[in-house]
């Protein structure tokens, strides 16, 4: 367990992958490792950070939503509201993988957790994990980040093989200009939307609009700024160790961990593969025909996801920019994860 | 006839790569902006001559905006 730590932390630094959160993560699964340090016992520093913070009342993922929420712009959705479909299709990989996962004879509540992988979201996985399954994890959450930090690596090779050459040279036009009423209407009206259908979903929803809010309104820049810097590296920090500190060797080093990799990635790559298919099959109907390669982006890790898009389309046509197209379905994608844990809840606890 | 290279998307510009005078020819890259942490590079649509470069390193740029005029 010391290797892998360290390992985590080796890539952070030397390869730059998700180092925020690798970090603390490879320190606490190093120092959880250590005989008779016994950090993790009842009553000691890593078990009440843990305790209070995820294993009891889950917490720190929606905190971590307000920051992602103070750091987003909807305006690329808000301009483009069909993108919402490709960040919904993209959850395609989450049920995939639901089923595949029962298949291979975990419960109803692991294969939830492992599913969630697909979204390509940390908090969301962190916040599903622990309330069905935390025993899983370390397991799901390393998983969740290693491969939002390879998607530059997973992505474009699915990319390629389900689009032609056309396809990915597809133009599409300027994103309108988005009314700052529209920007402030719009995480008013997704919570309440949102929150009256999948109630479950409320707590990440909740928090992810109301940092929104604070961004879009305008006058309480302060708390946007908080938000976005110092809440979200503090919640990071104990984030991070915590999540290490859930892996010691007897848990983590079990083939079923194998297995969740596995499946995580089995996951992600239908997340893939269904946002890039459904905007295959959206433009058999539409006149402005959408570039296919910005539903990849509909898996939730944002920009990376946006940015594999138009890095994979400038490849193409050195002249076509599809980044600010792909935001859209990347930032619907943040909302559908969320979503999709929301409903998990409610249909294996409530 | 003069040709306008203009900003994709707005971002800030990261780096200018060309100096006024330089001969340059199509798909060249001229200039790169970074949007959401990425540095994309904006290519040359023709061949040419720099004749007015209209931003420097820093500045925000809005989509649409000038950056480049060719000659």
């Amino acid at each position: 367990m010391w290797i892998i730590g360290i390992t985590l932390i080796t890539l952070a630094i030397r390869k730059k992958y998700e180092p925020l959160l690798l970090v603390p993560i490879g320190f606490g699964m190093l120092i959880i490792n250590i005989p008779l340090s016994d950090l993790m016992k009842e009553g000691h520093l890593l078990w009440v950070f843990y305790h209070f913070t995820i294993d009891r009342w889950d917490i720190l993922p929606p905190l971590i939503f307000i920051g992602i929420g103070a750091m987003t712009d909807f305006g690329p959705l808000i301009a483009n509201p069909k993108t919402l479909l490709l960040g919904a299709a993209a959850q395609f990989g989450v049920y995939m993988t639901f089923f595949g996962s029962l298949l291979l004879g975990f419960n109803l509540h692991e294969a939830a957790s492992i599913g969630i992988i697909g979204g390509a979201d940390g908090p969301t996985t962190i916040f599903l994990t622990s309330q069905l399954a935390s025993h899983l994890l370390g397991a799901t959450v390393v998983a969740a980040y290693s491969y939002m930090a390879l998607v530059p690596i997973i992505q474009p090779p699915i990319m390629r093989l389900l689009t032609t050459k056309e396809e990915r040279k597809i133009r599409m036009k300027k994103l309108r200009n988005v009314s700052k009423l529209e920007k402030v209407g719009f995480p008013l009206l997704a919570t309440l939307i949102i929150c009256l259908l999948v109630p479950n979903a409320a707590p990440l929803i909740g928090m992810l609009m109301v940092g929104n809010l604070f961004r879009e309104c305008g006058v309480v820049e302060r708390l946007s700024k908080t938000a976005q810097n110092e809440l979200i590296n503090i919640v990071t920090i104990f984030l991070g160790l915590c999540i290490g500190a859930t892996m010691p060797a007897e848990v983590f080093l079990k083939p079923q961990t194998l297995y969740i990799f596995f499946l995580g990635l089995v996951a992600f790559c239908f997340s893939t593969a269904s946002g890039l298919l459904l905007a295959k099959f959206m433009n058999l109907f539409l006149k402005d025909k959408i570039n296919p390669l910005i539903g990849a982006a509909g898996v939730s890790a944002v920009p990376m996801a946006a940015r594999v898009a138009q890095t994979v389309a400038m490849k193409e046509d050195k002249h076509n920019f599809i980044l600010m197209q792909a935001m859209g379905p990347n930032v619907a994608g943040t909302i559908g994860t969320a979503t999709a844990a929301g409903l998990f809840i409610t249909m294996l606890i409530k | 006839m003069s040709i306008e290279i203009v900003a994709p998307m707005p971002g800030i510009v990261a780096e200018v790569l060309v100096d006024i005078g330089d001969e340059v020819s199509t798909d060249q890259e001229l200039i790169f902006i970074e949007a959401m942490k990425m540095e994309i590079p904006i290519c040359s649509t023709s061949d040419g001559k720099v004749k007015e470069i209209k931003v420097k390193e820093k500045d925000k740029v809005e989509a649409d905006q000038i950056l480049i005029v060719l000659g």
